[in-house]
């Protein structure tokens, strides 16, 4: 690990502040990532600003009947919320499907966010990866891509992004709150938050230098059957192959969220009209620009199968009873 | 008969002893490279001035409490918390496993929640409250966890069992405050303390010996008497 010198701040826009003038600094809360990536030396950062005593780790009440959940809460606390666990199951689900009980304990709602690919290559420093290293190519392209994305990829990138609340989070049309460090505010909505390689891979989210976030913000509960199904290669503490978020309402409609697809969590609204008519034409809408690897090509239908088993899930046809009535 | 104490030497003081002989024996022009990480009177001073750029090591000062004992440390702002406890406290009982929050062998309950002490900055943790196996129990005075895990062998060679020990405890105190699981299956009830949930909740301790059984039968047993 390379040195670095470390401070804690007081308060959000002191925090942007900071990391704004000095060069190579960065926000540590959990550390849980970033902490595993500075031992290898993929993250250096030459400097730390310890965000932990911000006081931003409560969930409240919004005045339009949503939550403001801060940027320190725990994943822990949050999947443990009464309010999470029976307005917005598929919230609690997919962060309980997430990692291990001390992770958990650690990881915040906004470093789960900013989690980096897990991509073998991005880890690699003996690889090329334009992620890591711009313009220095990409060694997952013709390499072994069994877990990396078959959609909205690109030339430079075909890495996912590895977090499972983030998918919920987008299913529930959540909204990030950021501060910079002249004080000014502005919310992103979490469809803009992460974005697609392209040519940038680099560039994973719709943040600024120094911009950070404050809280992620819920829209009032939508109701609905609440469900949050990964599949994965060990029964627990692993990140998914295919993971599906879906909230469906009596009348079969609803919304679908889908993680270990893309760069970033994938939903396609026009392709939510279709939930009536079953996952094949949901899934056909969802991955219609699908380009997947020889090696990850089974996603596709994974997809589609695990789709149909969380709809029938939902109807109360499934193996498991529906968590919310 | 002979006792294993009756020896002036630990098998720390054994195994370091023969890695330094080995290390004079494959590089006898360097010094061993982790005289770097102990030595840390030795560090120089911290890079001064807001933008210098800081390529030699900085100390920070940090105090937090270990099994109750208040510690005043300056360390290498780079110094995990499994590290501060091992190689400064000399608290050798939380294990170095992967180093990268995969296999829990460095769980230690901070603040009364398990983490990973290997994914912690040791300078994040001012004021705070550590808990190591240590401060657990001790020979003659075993926690109970630790006397089940015996009781039921949860465990061959012994290297993730402090971790595992540590981590079901505080896993047992979430059950009993309501934290649910990913096999909870109603999310708006109480989690219960079953053999299902037990596995799920420490699927982030990974014993390769495979004393999986036999720790899931320490941790009901330990469940059972609390309950």
């Amino acid at each position: 690990m390379r040195p670095f010198t470390y401070e804690r701040a007081d308060s959000p826009a002191a925090a942007a502040a900071a990391v704004e003038r000095r060069p190579g600094a960065k926000f540590i809360a959990g550390g849980t990532n970033l902490l595993d990536l500075m031992k290898l030396e993929i993250e250096t950062p030459a400097h730390l600003i310890d965000v932990n005593g911000l006081k931003l780790d409560t969930v409240e009440a919004t005045p339009d009947g949503g939550l403001r959940i801060g940027a320190l809460v725990r994943n822990t606390a949050l999947a443990a919320d009464q309010r999470v666990r029976r307005d917005y199951g598929v919230l609690s689900r997919a962060l309980l499907a997430g990692a291990s009980g001390q992770l958990r304990n650690k990881a915040t709602t906004a470093g789960n966010l900013l989690q980096r690919t897990r991509c073998p290559y991005f880890y690699d420093t003996n690889q090329p990866c334009n992620k890591r290293q711009p313009g220095s190519g990409c060694a997952a392209i013709g390499g072994y891509s069994r877990q990396l994305a078959v959609v909205g990829s690109s030339d430079a990138c075909i890495a996912t992004h590895p977090s499972d609340m983030a998918v919920a989070m987008r299913a529930l049309d959540a909204t990030v709150e950021t501060v910079r460090a002249d004080g000014t505010t502005r919310t992103i909505p979490i469809a803009e938050f992460h974005r697609l390689p392209g040519d940038t891979p680099h560039i994973e989210t719709a943040l600024l230098p120094g911009e950070l976030i404050t809280a992620v913000t819920l829209p009032k509960p939508v109701g609905g059957t609440h469900v949050y199904r990964k599949v994965r290669d060990r029964a627990s503490y692993a990140f998914a192959l295919v993971s599906v978020a879906a909230v469906v309402q009596r009348d079969g409609g609803g919304r679908v969220a889908l993680g270990g697809v893309a760069h970033k969590p994938w939903r396609v609204e026009a392709a939510e009209a279709e939930m009536p008519r079953g996952a094949k034409v949901v899934t056909a809408g969802l991955l219609a620009d699908a380009k997947p690897t020889h090696d990850n090509a089974f996603k596709l239908t994974l997809v589609e199968r695990t789709l149909a088993s969380v709809l029938a899930e939902a109807k109360g046809q499934g193996e498991r009873k529906a968590e919310t009535p | 008969m002979h006792h294993s104490g009756d020896l002036d030497m630990t098998r720390r003081g054994l195994l370091l002893g023969t890695a330094a002989t080995a290390a004079l024996t494959a590089a006898p022009f360097r010094a061993p490279a982790r005289a770097a990480t102990v030595g840390e009177t030795a560090m120089p001073p911290p890079a001064t001035g807001a933008d210098a750029p800081s390529l030699s090591p900085v100390l920070s000062k940090v105090t937090f409490t270990v099994n109750g004992q208040r510690r005043d440390l300056e360390l290498d702002t780079r110094t995990t918390l499994l590290d501060a406890l091992r190689e400064h406290l000399h608290l050798t009982g939380t294990k170095k496993g992967c180093d990268h929050g995969q296999c829990g062998a460095c769980t230690v309950i901070v603040d009364g929640q398990r983490i990973n002490s290997c994914l912690t900055l040791a300078v994040m943790h001012e004021g705070g409250d550590v808990t190591t196996i240590e401060g657990l129990g001790l020979p003659g005075k075993l926690h109970p966890m630790q006397a089940a895990f015996v009781e039921h062998d949860g465990y061959q060679c012994g290297y993730c069992t402090p971790g595992q020990i540590c981590s079901a405890v505080a896993m047992l105190d979430e059950i009993k405050a309501g934290v649910p699981s990913h096999v909870t299956a109603d999310l708006n009830a109480a989690p219960q303390a079953t053999v299902d949930e037990y596995r799920e909740r420490m699927s982030g301790n990974i014993c390769r010996c495979g004393a999986y059984s036999n720790i899931v039968d320490a941790i009901s047993d330990v469940a059972r008497r609390e309950a």
